[in-house]
């Protein structure tokens, strides 16, 4: 039995970026059936700029106890991430959608009672010792 | 959710806390086609019960101005599992395994772009289930290595002709595993990370 034959294919330098924050303006004249790229017509609900900043694994830690200010969502938010949670951790524990949680967590780096611990991201000048890590940490599972 | 009481919130397990040492964390998304096992590998390595993140698309595209709400916008919501490994005391490992609706994935603002690299899961009984996000990843760099799930009753291919088929450079390893045990999805991820320094060390790393 042959298996399929797929076609390698070539990064793609001017690749747009995945999430336009603005909804692409409609086509015209493109009718639905034969559109290429269906993923373009979808946009993550309500995203802006300022929630782009804070990723999936971006570490959240609570600066403060919950002031009578914020509401009963940050009160909870802010009891959870005594010790660090991840933000895809908070949106999995209070049942809340990735871009609502990074909203209420915008307001509370703002309001300066949490503080965000950016991951590490891949890059072009790589991180050696960082894959090492990884990598010693994994042996030891 | 009931927000006012907030003491039956649940939380992770008082185990489950990472100390306050952690710094930062890194990703690594594991694609593949429904039922090809990667809730299953997720779960086989992570520290913590695997969890569930959500985010909602909306359908747009059919006009810009309709603050009004005048248009109907379809939402979608799109789930992911992932589960966690301590690497050290500062550094945290995140497993994302991807959601079913392939078109979503790369929506995910940052998913694929920040992760440090993805294992591919194939299934040897649906090959070609794979071969467009394969694409996907080549497209946007992301370097990724390629697991066999090994299913019984699915065809045994040489690796070299598995090779052949998905049209794989020779670096980029193809490893067989049983996502279901531990230090096989274990191996898996090593090997992805071997590869990764492999490409560090090359400089091709981009
Ligand atoms: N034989 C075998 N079965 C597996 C393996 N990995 C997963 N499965 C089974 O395949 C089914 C689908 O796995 P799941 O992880 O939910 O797939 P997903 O849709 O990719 O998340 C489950 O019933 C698993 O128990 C494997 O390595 N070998
Ligand atoms: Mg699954």
């Amino acid at each position: 039995m042959t298996p399929p034959q797929r076609k390698r294919r070539q990064p793609d330098q001017d690749h747009l970026p995945p999430l336009p924050s603005v909804p692409p303006a409609p086509e015209h004249g493109g009718e639905e059936g034969d559109n290429k790229n269906p993923e373009r017509l979808y946009v993550i609900s309500g995203s802006d700029g300022a929630r782009a900043e804070l990723d999936l694994v971006t570490l959240i830690v609570a600066r403060a106890d919950p002031p009578p200010s914020v509401t009963p969502e940050q009160t909870v938010l802010l009891r959870l991430c005594t010790a660090p949670l991840s933000v895809a951790e908070l949106s999995a524990y209070l049942n809340l959608p990735f871009s609502a949680m990074t909203a209420l967590i915008t307001e509370l780096i703002t309001a300066e009672l949490v503080q965000a611990r950016a991951p590490i991201v891949r890059q072009a000048l790589p991180d050696r010792s960082l894959l090492e890590a990884v990598m010693h940490g994994l042996q030891k599972l | 959710m009931d927000f006012k009481s907030s003491d039956t919130i649940p939380g992770p397990r008082t185990e489950d806390h990472l100390p306050h040492t952690a710094q930062a964390a890194v990703k690594i998304v594991i694609v593949g086609g429904f039922g090809v096992g990667k809730t299953t590998m997720v779960g086989s390595v992570s520290e913590i019960r695997p969890l569930t993140t959500e985010e909602t698309m909306t359908q747009a595209g059919i006009g810009v101005d309709d603050n009004y709400g005048s248009e109907s916008k379809t939402a979608t919501t799109v789930a992911m599992d992932f589960g966690r490994i301590s690497i050290t005391d500062q550094l945290v490992l995140y497993l994302f395994g991807t959601p079913g609706q392939e078109r979503f994935w790369f929506l995910w603002n940052g998913l694929f772009e920040g992760a440090l690299g993805a294992v591919v899961l194939i299934d040897t009984r649906r090959l070609e289930v794979s071969f467009d996000v394969m694409g996907r990843l080549e497209e946007r760099g992301v370097p990724f290595v390629v697991a066999v799930n090994s299913f019984p009753d699915g065809p045994r291919y040489p690796i070299e002709e598995l090779r052949t088929a998905l049209d794989l450079s020779p670096e980029i390893p193809i490893i067989e595993c049983d996502a279901r045990r531990r230090a096989s999805s274990r191996d898996v991820l090593m090997t992805l990370m071997r590869f990764l320094h492999s490409l560090a060390m090359s400089g091709a790393l981009t």
